[in-house]
């Protein structure tokens, strides 16, 4: 295989983690006001993903960090472009990472009110909008040989647009309850037990319409059938999906919960390979698109980058899931006694 | 405005933002690990109070140095798109390797330092924060040498229209970068010693929790002490580099006119820069430019006026924070000289109590006015040498840049405000009766 081709690949895995690590944080995050009825209701969602949250987000600074290192014309082109789009998400995180810190500090209803909004706001609209950006990627932005783009944010929100935003929501919303269900207790997490109950037939029909629609809108089955092998990845999620149902009628949560961070991986693997070699293509002529060869950066940098990413990911992912581990059973009391935490 | 300037404004806003939290964070992170290597060394309870306190003040300020960090990363991009396409090849390696090998390690290991009092013994939990401050430092490290090579790129040459990567190794030793490394990091040392030697000396006056807070001040002041002197030394390193390296840079810091050997330092001088002359000047050293910039009295130092006009910097804002940041950086080891000499009856020495609490904000202007001045200096390069500034900027439009200008001033503006205060607020109250602070450790 050739360095680009590997680099495409790495490229499309640092989203996968993304949203597979913080979806589930973003899901909370958005049911906050929704599931967080008691002081203690909502002390016990911050506690569930406080310890990981900031672990979770680097995903997004390294999938953003290696764009730029491994093709950099992308970075300059899909970051300009989508200009409005990704300020909102950054300002969105910003309020959603102060208030983890400040909630709790000042002992006033005004003051955990606004931190309270924050923490939905800064939650919900990534969610949403990353799942906005990508199907516009998959359907093909409109630039030109310049990579200078010919619409605005309003451009993006169209029907697919949104409807990838949805799926994103849907998505990161049953991966969040699930998590809870791992993480609180008492009438908490069997509320969250019964929502993820709930969510997961919506889940599982936009996942349809979704699929057919990038039959329509987009150019992504063209890999899948001149290589029908490739169809085991959506055949995956099909069984991700499943998985998390079977999972949730037993009981066993924690399984659940990997399985729908398995559906994540594979439903943006399944966007991954159909743009393949295209990361940025363009919807004016496929001849500005940009793909992974003529983006790129030089074969040196490619080198260097992939024995930094070889020598470090492995660390990363080895020291995170032992956090993980640390961090995946029951908030007790005790736990929430200790307010100087968050 | 233009898409430009207007850009420059929001990076400027959002990296001087930024690095209001940055220092503190690196400097505080290590000692808060000094304090709890202490505790589990001693079994000393002060030790695991100055633990929880100071690191409850680190842990404030170190939210907002995360979350104004994000959107860094990402304007290289959304505001410099040319910037990008043209130095990503060599630039952005630097950026992906510090999130991979450093943020990684410190967003990790916070979460686990926060929640894991109960989880961890008492030694993992301190090898713990010394993972966390460890990948701080080691962040700037990184970034600093992003900054080195925009500085003074090195290890690379013009193909494809843009910069691509030659010599990996030469970039990461560049010696501009390098210098950075040695002057930064002491000073954000500086800046956090001050911070601790500032709220010690209010509770000091108000002679409460004495034992804790003498305790505090003197970390503060030996740190304060080594690091002032190695901030002026490798300072004055930086200077002759940047004498060799941008000639244009250092014209301008000195507001120095005229190509001439034995050239003079004005100790204050107003610029008057389209006649290309000092209105005012007071104070001439003969020669001490040329001994300072070459080591030699008889070296000559290019003056503005043979450097063409597009290719200066704006010289008052680099000539002012040049002036402001030496005349603080002379001031700091004077005042933890004193501080020495006074160490064991700081209780009766109230003014310098009082001088110190007011220092508080010092460190911190210095160090702005230190970028300031590597920055602006820079202009009108934003890669020193091959690409202009006004040639960087992204294909948007300048309301998209002012509607996110806005909304930066604005959410920085409050962010701001709300996070000093709780720093401010949780500083006062001080730390916690013993007892309190004994019972959540154990275990
Ligand atoms: C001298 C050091 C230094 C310098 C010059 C900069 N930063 Fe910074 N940055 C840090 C030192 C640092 C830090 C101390 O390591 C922080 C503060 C809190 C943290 O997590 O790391 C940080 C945080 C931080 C984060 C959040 C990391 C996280 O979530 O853990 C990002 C994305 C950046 N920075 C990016 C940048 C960029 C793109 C800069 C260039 C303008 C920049 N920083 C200047
Ligand atoms: C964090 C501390 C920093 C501060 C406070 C700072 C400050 C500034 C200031 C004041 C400007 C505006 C200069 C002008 O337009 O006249 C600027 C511009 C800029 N700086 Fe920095 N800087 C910092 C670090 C860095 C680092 C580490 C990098 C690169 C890795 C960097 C890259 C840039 C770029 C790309 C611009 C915009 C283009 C320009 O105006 O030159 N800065 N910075
Ligand atoms: C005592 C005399 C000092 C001298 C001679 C000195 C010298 C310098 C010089 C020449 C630069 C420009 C480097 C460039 O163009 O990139 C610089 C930058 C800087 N200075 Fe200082 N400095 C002094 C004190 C201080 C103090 C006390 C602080 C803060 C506490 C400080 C913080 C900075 C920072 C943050 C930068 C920008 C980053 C960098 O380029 O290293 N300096 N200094």
């Amino acid at each position: 295989m050739e360095l680009q081709t590997v680099w495409f690949f790495i490229w499309g895995l640092l989203w996968a983690v993304f949203f597979m690590t913080d979806g589930f944080d973003l899901g909370i995050g958005t049911l906050y006001p929704f599931l967080g009825k008691s002081e203690r209701d909502k002390h016990m969602m911050i506690h569930a993903m406080g310890p990981l949250w900031d672990g979770n987000e680097v995903w997004l600074l390294t999938a953003g960090g290696v764009t730029f290192a491994a093709f950099p014309l992308v970075y300059a082109v899909m970051f300009s472009s989508l200009y409005s789009a990704l300020m909102l998400i950054l300002f969105a995180l910003i309020l959603r990472g102060v208030s983890f810190e400040f909630r709790n500090k000042v002992d006033n209803p005004a003051w955990k009110k606004v931190w309270d909004t924050c923490i939905f706001v800064g939650s919900f609209l990534p969610a949403l909008l990353f799942g906005v950006a990508f199907a516009n990627i998959f359907k093909g932005i409109p630039i030109d040989q310049d990579g200078i783009y010919l619409g605005n944010l309003f451009t993006l929100l169209n029907p697919y647009g949104l409807l990838g935003g949805v799926l994103f929501l849907c998505l990161f919303l049953v991966h969040g309850a699930l998590w809870l269900t791992v993480r609180a207790d008492g009438h908490l997490a069997q509320r969250a037990e019964y929502l993820a109950g709930k969510l997961w037939p919506v889940l599982t029909g936009v996942a349809v319409v979704f699929l057919v629609a990038s039959y329509i809108f987009t150019p992504l089955y063209n890999n899948y059938l001149a290589n029908p092998v490739l169809f085991l990845v959506p055949a995956i999620s099909v069984a991700a999906i499943v998985g998390i149902k079977y999972f949730l009628m037993q009981k066993a949560f924690f399984k659940a919960w990997l399985s729908s961070a398995a559906t994540i991986v594979s439903c943006t693997f399944f966007g991954v390979i159909g743009l393949f070699p295209n990361l940025f293509p363009s919807s004016i002529d496929t001849a500005y698109s940009l793909s992974a060869f003529n983006a790129s950066s030089s074969p040196l940098t490619l080198k260097i980058m992939l024995i930094v990413v070889l020598l470090f990911v492995p660390v990363v992912l080895a020291y995170q899931i032992w956090a993980y581990q640390l961090f995946s059973v029951k908030v007790t009391d005790d736990d929430l006694a200790h307010e100087e935490m968050y | 405005m233009d898409v430009v300037m207007l850009s420059r404004l929001q990076f400027a806003a959002a990296t001087m933002f930024h690095f209001l939290f940055v220092p503190l964070t690196l400097g505080l992170s290590v000692l808060v690990a000094y304090m709890e290597t202490r505790y589990v060394r001693t079994g000393d309870e002060t030790y695991l109070r100055m633990t929880k306190f100071w690191g409850k003040l680190f842990l404030i300020n170190f939210a907002l140095g995360v979350v104004t960090g994000i959107t860094l990363e990402f304007q290289f991009g959304t505001n410099w798109s040319r910037y990008s396409a043209y130095v990503g090849d060599v630039f952005g390696s630097l950026l992906a390797i510090e999130a991979s090998v450093a943020f990684f390690l410190e967003s990790t290991f916070i979460g686990i330092w926060i929640f894991g009092w109960k989880k961890l013994s008492k030694k993992a939990h301190a090898t713990v924060m010394w993972l966390v401050a460890g990948a701080g430092n080691i962040s700037a490290i990184w970034i600093l040498l992003a900054n080195g090579w925009m500085q003074h790129p090195v290890g690379f040459t013009i193909r494809n229209g843009r910069a691509e990567l030659t010599d990996f190794l030469a970039v990461i030793t560049n010696k501009f970068g390098i210098l950075e490394i040695l002057h930064m990091i002491p000073s954000a040392f500086l800046l956090a010693a001050f911070f601790m030697m500032g709220i010690s000396a209010w509770h000091l006056l108000k002679k409460q929790h004495i034992e804790f807070f003498t305790r505090s001040f003197n970390i503060g002041l030996v740190v304060g002490l080594v690091a002032s002197i190695v901030v002026a030394i490798t300072g004055d390193m930086h200077a002759v580099h940047v004498t060799q390296t941008q000639p244009a840079k250092l014209a301008a810091m000195e507001s120095h006119w005229e190509t001439q050997t034995q050239a003079p330092i004005v100790m204050f001088a107003i610029p008057d820069e389209k006649n290309e002359r000092n209105a005012i000047e007071i104070g001439r050293l003969p020669g001490a430019l040329s001994l300072l910039g070459h080591h030699d009295i008889n070296a000559a130092v290019i003056g503005l006026k043979d450097i063409p006009k597009d290719e200066r910097p704006p010289v008052l804002p680099t000539f002012i924070s040049f002036r402001t940041m030496v005349a603080l950086g002379t001031l700091f080891p004077l005042l933890t000289i004193v501080g020495l000499f006074l160490k064991n009856r700081l209780l009766e020495s109230r003014w310098y109590l009082w001088i110190m609490l007011f220092a508080i904000p010092l460190p911190y202007l210095a160090i702005e006015m230190g970028w300031v001045l590597a920055e602006v200096g820079r202009q009108p390069w934003i890669v020193y040498g091959p690409l202009k500034t006004a040639n960087a900027a992204s294909p948007v439009t300048a309301s998209q840049v002012m509607t996110s200008l806005v909304g930066f001033i604005l959410v920085y503006g409050l962010l701001g405000i709300a996070g000093f205060y709780l720093i401010a607020d949780f500083a006062r109250k001080g730390p916690k009766p013993a007892a309190a602070d004994a019972n959540s450790a154990n275990g």
